[in-house]
């Protein structure tokens, strides 16, 4: 043992230029094209949707009534026409996005919160912390999410807030599952055992070393659950459980159009465009975050 | 010197839904402040769960210390609280874990990695100082300190168990675990390791408990050694002691008959015939009686103890040793009439 000499290999000097982490995922995200184009997609209509007071007035286009004026065809006064009271369908379209979006991050934020709180509990203490609240989670799960979204607005009453409370409720349980067993997989791994010999504390490997390595899966679940919110108050509002006339959404706009559709296609056609564009985008847009976020997949 | 860690009759049991698992039974050893002790023994014998117990990382709900003390410069780690315990691990004593692929976080650049440990336990240091001791720490261990922003999938296998080294070494611990670190790694980059290990260690005058079962290793590095067998050390002295003593526990022996000798010409190695016990049913007697080739009546029935042979140093838990020392005083006494 010759202890003497300290620096053991001398380390060439290499003049690396790096790329900051945010740049490197913007790259990887553009190589797929289809995930920009969702991208894309959903800027668009995000921007289009909260610039909307800019180029429109809420009460003149999308709420005022012109009997005069009714079932118009798409023009360049009217973009996608007139309803039946002669409201301006673009002006509804648009406005109805922003009751979309915003429930659907809403939903996401409730459902993101509990379900994240719920599933990591469940997972690092596992045991009887497990049990009960996974269990609790399994009677949620087996309603239908839908159905008890119904069943919550029923006993709430029909609100926004309510709402926004019955949808992200109905979503927690598949939420903490989804943040469970990506806990429960990492958590087992050597790097966390290193940590814990570090001395760090559960809270901090809960927070800074598993759910960032969990953050793939749960992603891909958020824009999931915004899309699947979509669909949800869209058909919610379709039977009249959601958000009630006079205020413009995609699904009671087709619901009242379905009277129409033989003759006036347009109405219907126009919100249901919008329904499959955002949910698409949406989709799209987080499956190529998720490979654009995971450093494993670098090459 | 003063005894830097002193293990006393160390209990642990790993308590499973059929049986309880006897990993440990009256582990004793001690270290003293720089010191390099090297643990050796075959899979499964209690090698790791002796490291865990000192860090109290014992697998909750099923791994148990039932008996014994742990002092660690004079505090007994079984009865420290767990936020003293989180304060002391990765500051006072921290681990290097034999598998550097999966002993990183895949999603946080290895700076950081360095970093947290430093921020953990220095909570008053300024940003820059503390950047600036991980610039120093990568350096320590050979890689540039440009590579701090890179991730673990970019480096081998051998500059991230350097990365892990660095971690451990951060906050200049006391006692230093290193659970067989070179495993992983194949021999050309071990010896590159195990050189930085054993350098920064003399650097920062850390005492070192490391695990292996490499003989060769343990040579190389260690100052003292203790052979581990079914969860007890049966034979345990410096490294002099045991390399160059012709009189050695037969289960030591036959360690030694299993690596090549390249002085000796032999066609075969001699490997050590049958398995360790089932640690959810150890025998009455020695452990290593089933397997032992110069078996005597009395293994079978009775526990040895250990026994001072030869330098003062040099403990042997076996009956042949404490049957050949009473041969020894009775033709002692005979000669003497």
């Amino acid at each position: 043992m010759n202890g003497a000499r300290v620096s053991v290999v001398t380390a060439p000097k290499i003049k690396v230029k790096k790329k900051s982490q945010s740049r490197v995922i913007w790259t990887r995200f553009k190589r797929n094209k289809l995930v920009l184009l969702g991208m894309m997609v959903s800027i668009l209509m995000l921007t289009a949707v909260l610039g909307a007071d800019l180029y429109l007035n809420y009460e003149t286009k999308a709420l005022d009534q012109n009997i005069r004026n009714r079932f118009q065809p798409p023009s360049s006064e009217h973009w996608f026409g007139t309803d039946q009271y002669g409201r301006d369908e673009f002006a509804r379209v648009i406005y109805g996005g922003r009751i979309s979006m915003f429930v659907g991050i809403a939903t996401v934020i409730v459902s993101l919160s509990m379900g994240s709180i719920i599933g990591s509990l469940a997972a690092y203490y596992g045991g009887r912390v497990d049990n009960i609240l996974m269990r609790v989670m399994d009677v949620f799960l087996a309603i239908p999410s839908t159905l008890l979204a119904i069943a919550l607005i029923s006993a709430l009453g029909s609100s926004l807030f309510n709402l926004i409370l019955s949808m992200g409720i109905s979503q927690i349980p598949r939420m903490s599952r989804i943040v469970r067993s990506s806990i429960m997989s990492i958590k087992e791994m050597e790097f966390i055992e290193a940590c814990r010999a570090c001395g760090t504390s559960d809270a901090r490997i809960i927070c800074r070393h598993i759910l960032p390595n969990a953050m793939g899966p749960i992603l891909v679940q958020v824009t999931q659950t915004v899309a699947r919110s979509v669909i949800t108050i869209a058909s919610l509002s379709f039977i009249g459980l959601g958000i009630s006339e006079p205020t413009p959404e995609w699904g009671s706009m087709l619901s009242e159009a379905k009277n129409q559709m033989r003759y006036y296609p347009h109405l219907a056609m126009f919100p249901g465009i919008a329904i499959v564009l955002s949910v698409m985008s949406l989709t799209l847009m987080g499956d190529g975050l998720r490979d654009a976020m995971d450093p494993r997949l670098r090459n | 010197m003063s005894k830097l860690l002193d293990i006393n009759d160390l209990h642990v049991i790993y308590k499973t839904d059929e049986d309880n698992i006897y990993a440990l039974n009256g582990i004793s050893l001690s270290l003293e402040e720089g010191e390099t002790l090297g643990l050796v023994g075959e899979t499964g014998a209690g090698k790791t769960t002796i490291a865990l117990s000192i860090l109290r990382l014992l697998p909750e709900k099923t791994g148990f210390v039932t008996k014994g003390e742990i002092f660690f410069s004079g505090m007994d780690l079984t009865k420290v609280t767990d936020a003293d315990m989180r304060a002391m691990r990765g500051n006072d004593m921290s681990m290097i874990f034999s598998d550097p692929m999966s002993a990183l976080n895949p999603i946080h650049s290895v700076g950081d990695q360095i970093k947290e440990v430093l921020v953990l336990h220095n909570p008053n240091l300024k940003n820059e100082e503390i950047d600036k001791k991980v610039d120093e720490m990568m350096e320590m261990v050979g890689i540039p300190s440009e590579r701090k922003t890179d991730y673990p999938h970019q480096f081998s296998g051998g500059m991230k168990q350097r990365i892990v080294i660095a971690i451990a070494l951060a906050c200049r611990p006391r006692l230093l675990l290193a659970d067989e670190p070179t495993t992983a790694l194949d021999v050309t980059i071990q010896a590159q390791v195990l050189k930085t290990i054993n350098d920064l260690k003399e650097k920062i005058n850390t005492a070192m408990l490391l695990i292996t079962h490499d003989l060769g290793v343990v040579a190389q590095v260690c100052n003292s050694v203790a052979v581990i067998y079914a969860g007890e050390i049966i034979e345990s002295g410096t490294v002099r002691d045991i390399f160059d003593n012709e009189e050695r526990h037969p289960y030591t022996n036959g360690l030694f008959g299993s690596i090549p000798d390249l002085v000796n010409k032999s066609p075969r190695l001699t490997p050590i015939e049958g398995l360790m016990p089932d640690p959810a049913k150890l025998p009455p007697g020695c452990a290593f009686e089933e397997r032992c080739p110069r078996r005597m009546e009395i293994c079978a029935a009775q526990k040895p103890d250990a026994i001072g042979y030869g330098s003062g140093s040099h403990f042997i838990k076996c009956h042949l040793f404490s049957v050949s020392k009473a041969r020894d005083r009775d033709m002692e006494v005979l000669s003497s009439r």
